[in-house]
């Protein structure tokens, strides 16, 4: 009508209007990343390692299971200890047991732990622009039988250790393990080679000490233990707050 | 099998309704060494009589294990059959990764026919010149399958392919209805047999064939209800076929 017409023209003559912002749409992004928590560590010996994570999978403030893996093992001489994203953990995991397959039927040999951490890296960077949410440790026997630990980022960066963590709680057991195992920037002189005995003490203490403290960190401990005999495992209680 | 007019192409059919060059292929899975395999109940065992390109080489390998609950004997185009394998390995690990389980044994065979059946309809394609025998343990219970060039397959209680097999199917169709309940051993021993009719009678120095079963010709593998598709070893294998030659007084053959 007239009305409407004189109304529009009035609206689309002179400069534009600004508008209040809006109070009621909000645009929500979907992200596909959660921190599930949790700590993984691993240690390297002379003839064997030591490989841990703690089993409580966390969203926020809640706790969905406290009875969940963060261990797999790849090979009887290698295991792979994840901390990040659940789901990411449990992926990257079934695509590295298939890959273990694969190896074995066309080379007719079990992969070797040096060549595991390799293709993890290659995988890892593969996802290089929607990376796995994951923060690895890979810990087994070399080729020469002695323990070897290798620390991941989210892309594949990585390097051999004599012990390594991850985790959320990984500020807090790095710098013990600094202590502990590397006796770094102290007096203090080791006689002898840690124990198997002695490490795996030192993995429940250490946890135990990062459960204090670390709210994302509890429940219980998964621990394995790889020497020439095989792997062992253990689990250990920890504070369940 | 004489040469006709309309055997050059696949894609050519004759007058009597034959696609020649499926027949040749055939053929080809009849000229390779020896498969056999049988199962009972709860077990599928095959066996392979390898054969050697000369004195001086390795063994051709028969047998393959293609998953944990499943594996392959071939016989014809070795090359063929290991290509094949490396595609039914592929299979297995991905219904695997995706499923959480293993593939049933009829399905992948299924899909191995249809894969087969695709070189018999297409311009500029030959059929896989491979017979294979498939072995499997699943929920459904054992699985003995045969599948060839032709894209068909078929369930056996017990077959054999390849040279001389039709005296080793005399042998299992005359004792194939023990078979059902026989225990494992017992149904390896059937294996060696079968296997051994089809062994050449008198040594022929141009073929290589050989004229006794050895551990060094013989491959036996066994898959079955809580047993993973395993390939004996030297020691297993010597067993077995000293076991079969002393029994085979009472069985009839």
């Amino acid at each position: 009508t007239e009305d409407n017409m004189e109304a529009l023209r009035q609206r689309n003559y002179g400069p534009a209007q600004y508008s209040a912002p809006n109070k009621h749409l909000i645009e929500h992004q979907f992200s596909p990343y959660v921190n599930n928590g949790g700590t993984t560590l691993a240690i390297a010996g002379n003839d064997f390692v030591v490989v841990a994570g703690d089993t409580r999978v966390s969203f926020g403030y809640a706790i969905h299971t406290r009875e969940n893996n963060k261990l797999c093992e790849l090979t009887d001489k290698c295991i792979i200890a994840t901390a990040g994203m659940q789901a990411d953990q449990v992926t990257l995991h079934k695509l590295l047991r298939t890959r273990m397959v694969q190896y074995k039927q066309e080379h007719g040999k079990e992969m070797s732990t040096t060549a595991i951490a390799q293709m993890l890296s290659n995988t890892l960077y593969y996802r290089r622009f929607f990376p796995y949410y994951t923060f690895n440790v890979l810990a087994g026997l070399d080729s020469n039988g002695k323990g070897c630990v290798f620390s991941y980022d989210a892309i594949g960066s990585f390097e051999r250790y004599n012990y390594a963590s991850s985790g959320t709680g990984q500020k807090l057991v790095q710098p013990l393990l600094d202590n502990q195992i590397a006796l770094k920037n102290q007096q203090v002189e080791r006689l002898e080679d840690l124990t198997e005995e002695e490490v795996v003490t030192l993995v429940k203490d250490t946890f135990t000490s990062a459960g204090e403290r670390d709210i994302y960190t509890g429940d219980h401990v998964e621990i394995a233990i790889i020497n020439k005999e095989g792997v062992r495992y253990e689990l250990f209680d920890l504070r369940q707050d | 099998m004489s040469r006709s007019n309309y055997d050059s192409d696949i894609t050519v059919w004759s007058p009597e309704g034959k696609l020649h060059q499926v027949d040749y292929a055939l053929q080809a899975v009849k000229q390779g060494s020896a498969c056999v395999g049988l199962k009972s109940n709860t077990h599928v065992v095959l066996l392979g009589l390898q054969r050697y390109p000369s004195e001086l080489a390795s063994p051709l390998k028969k047998l393959f294990r293609a998953d944990d609950h499943f594996g392959l004997g071939i016989s014809g185009l070795i090359a063929d059959g290991r290509v094949l394998t490396k595609w039914i390995r592929n299979e297995c690990l991905n219904h695997r990764f995706v499923y959480e389980s293993g593939v049933q044994c009829t399905r992948l065979a299924r899909k191995l026919a249809d894969k087969s059946q695709v070189n018999t309809q297409r311009y500029g394609r030959r059929p896989y010149g491979v017979g294979l025998l498939l072995a499997g343990y699943d929920r459904t219970g054992a699985h003995l399958i045969e599948c060839d060039p032709s894209g068909n397959f078929y369930e056996y209680k017990a077959q054999a392919i390849g040279r001389r097999c039709q005296s080793a199917k005399t042998y299992l169709e005359r004792n194939f209805e023990q078979f059902e309940d026989a225990p494992l051993d017992e149904l390896i021993k059937h294996g060696v047999r079968a296997l051994q009719e089809t062994l050449a009678r008198k040594q022929d120095s141009k073929k290589q064939e050989p004229v006794e079963l050895t551990v060094r010709n013989t491959s036996i593998a066994i898959v079955g209800e809580g047993l993973n598709f395993t390939i004996l070893n030297d020691e297993q294998l010597q067993q077995y076929i000293s076991a079969a030659d002393s029994d085979a007084m009472d069985v009839d053959a």
